[in-house]
């Protein structure tokens, strides 16, 4: 067991919120087309409310600290409250479209010792990219963010959402990556937006391409191991948990929600009205969503594909159950294995209409082997005095 | 001892997880696990006090620990870290380390 895996171990077994995921702002300076945000301010959490909140993050515990957007740094004060947060230990990772960092800011960032920026890029190609964005120029503006960054041995991860207008350039964008010294992860995962409007799904990229795009070394590594059939389910996948949120992990919003995650839009409460810790601890929604097991997932339990599924509790929830299947992952399923999974099949025999291709390809993002790197993310190293 | 003053990186995270500090790197991502007595010399890295006053204050005084064997273990310890340029170390003391390099938040 790497340490990392010890780390999360422990942090299930005391409760602790390992990871938190905090959007600073849902306003953004691009308009992207899949975005499942609005982008107008309804009062967000002002700067002496975050650092408040920051403080209670550290004493509960919390170590990794994502804090994205919206755009984070169309707020005056993202610098203050990263440098406030990397003051009380966190370690930070800031999600940005990066088309505000320069030299001065990339500088900062390196003072700060922020551990990682994840940069979303959607085709090598600008007319495609900042078609997608809406911001003519963005392409060149990140890009030359990502330079910056590199040039002061930050470390990028640049984050290749793929859907309908994009798909083909998969190889294209990991290639940058390789050229710029980043890392590369493939996303083709596109969510209803935060208010449950699902139009947004038609963008996604269509499920006739799935299987080409999990076949494809240059994108998911080794496809024969990927795309594998699942191995036989036993009595620890069935007792297993879904996945990290509620568990060790949620999301909080510019506004003070707490969710499960942000793919996990079940309001567990707000830190303006209660402290953090106190939701963490009494919720009865994430109460809730801790109760959940393997076991207990409607027609999961019993399917194949149980173990290696990555099935979102969160697109569950937004389909409707969060004990029940997402259909969505189903279909990833299905597309990486060639082995329908039961909640396909059932619903393929009950003779409904299968899910629509927008409904098939909102899946999760899948793990990809960074191109160029000095050492993995979770490499453990122990130290005993 | 050898390495007289230590302070910690500014480009580290770190946390106290039931008693034992985690630190990871910024600089490699590489994630370290400190036990109680290295979590100790950690929080007391704060570039001004010496070494050998922490070893003895608070590693023998805490832990029941010989000299001889609490010095070589902090140094050892000291010199792991250092190479992975999470603990500085210096023979005069260490001054102006950033304000974001926490003993534990």
């Amino acid at each position: 067991m790497s340490l990392m895996q010890e780390l999360n171990h422990k942090a299930l077994r005391l409760g602790v919120p390992l990871s938190v995921h905090l959007d600073l702002t849902y306003r953004c300076n691009e308009r992207c087309e899949h975005c499942y945000l609005d982008h107008e301010d309804f009062g967000e959490m002002t700067t002496a409310e975050l650092k408040s909140l920051l403080k209670q993050l550290a004493s509960a515990g919390v170590f990794f600290l994502t804090m994205s957007g919206g755009e984070p740094l169309v707020r005056q004060d993202c610098f203050e409250l990263i440098e406030y947060a990397r003051a009380l230990g966190f370690n930070v990772k800031l999600k940005t479209n990066a088309i505000l960092i320069g030299e001065r800011e990339a500088k900062r960032l390196r003072a700060l010792g922020v551990e990682q920026i994840q940069i979303s890029v959607y085709s090598h190609r600008p007319d495609v990219h900042d078609g997608i964005t809406k911001v003519q120029g963005s392409l060149l503006r990140t890009l030359n963010a990502v330079r910056l960054l590199r040039a002061h041995d930050l470390k990028v991860t640049i984050a290749n959402v793929l859907m309908k207008n994009n798909f083909q350039d998969g190889d294209g964008v990991r290639t940058l990556a390789q050229e710029l010294g980043a890392h590369y992860s493939l996303d083709p995962t596109i969510t209803p937006m935060i208010d449950g409007d699902r139009s947004v799904l038609r963008y996604g990229i269509p499920a006739s391409e799935l299987p080409g795009l999990f076949h494809n070394p240059n994108l998911v590594g080794d496809v024969e191991s990927f795309c594998a059939p699942p191995p036989p389910v036993d009595d620890d996948v069935r007792e297993g948990l879904p996945c990290s949120a509620g568990h060790t992990a949620c999301y909080i919003s510019p506004y003070g929600d707490l969710y499960p995650c942000v793919q996990f839009p079940l309001l567990c409460g707000n830190v303006r009205r209660q402290s953090f810790l106190e939701i963490w601890q009494s919720s009865a929604q994430l109460e809730e969503v801790r109760s959940i097991r393997g076991k207990d997932l409607s027609g999961c339990s019993s399917c194949t594909h149980l173990g290696t599924c990555t099935r979102c509790p969160g697109l569950a929830f937004m389909e409707g159950n969060m004990r029940g299947p997402s259909i969505a992952d189903c279909e990833k399923s299905f597309a990486r294995t060639g082995i329908p999974s039961k909640n396909l099949q059932a619903k393929r025999a009950s003779s409904m209409e299968p899910a629509s291709a927008q409904d098939l390809i909102q899946i999760q993002g899948i793990a990809i082997a960074p191109v160029v790197g000095t050492a993995a993310h979770a490499e453990a190293s122990s130290v005993r005095a | 001892m050898k390495a007289s003053y230590i302070a910690r990186s500014s480009a580290v995270a770190s946390r106290i997880l039931d008693g034992e500090m985690v630190i990871m790197s910024a600089v490699d991502s590489t994630l370290f696990s400190l036990n109680e007595v290295a979590t100790v010399i950690w929080q007391a890295a704060d570039g001004c006090t010496p070494l050998s006053e922490i070893v003895s204050l608070r590693i023998c005084a805490e832990f029941d620990a010989s000299p001889n064997e609490a010095r070589a273990d902090a140094e050892a310890f000291v010199e792991e870290l250092a190479r992975h340029g999470i603990l500085l170390v210096s023979d005069c003391p260490i001054v102006g380390v950033s304000a974001n390099a926490s003993e534990n938040a």
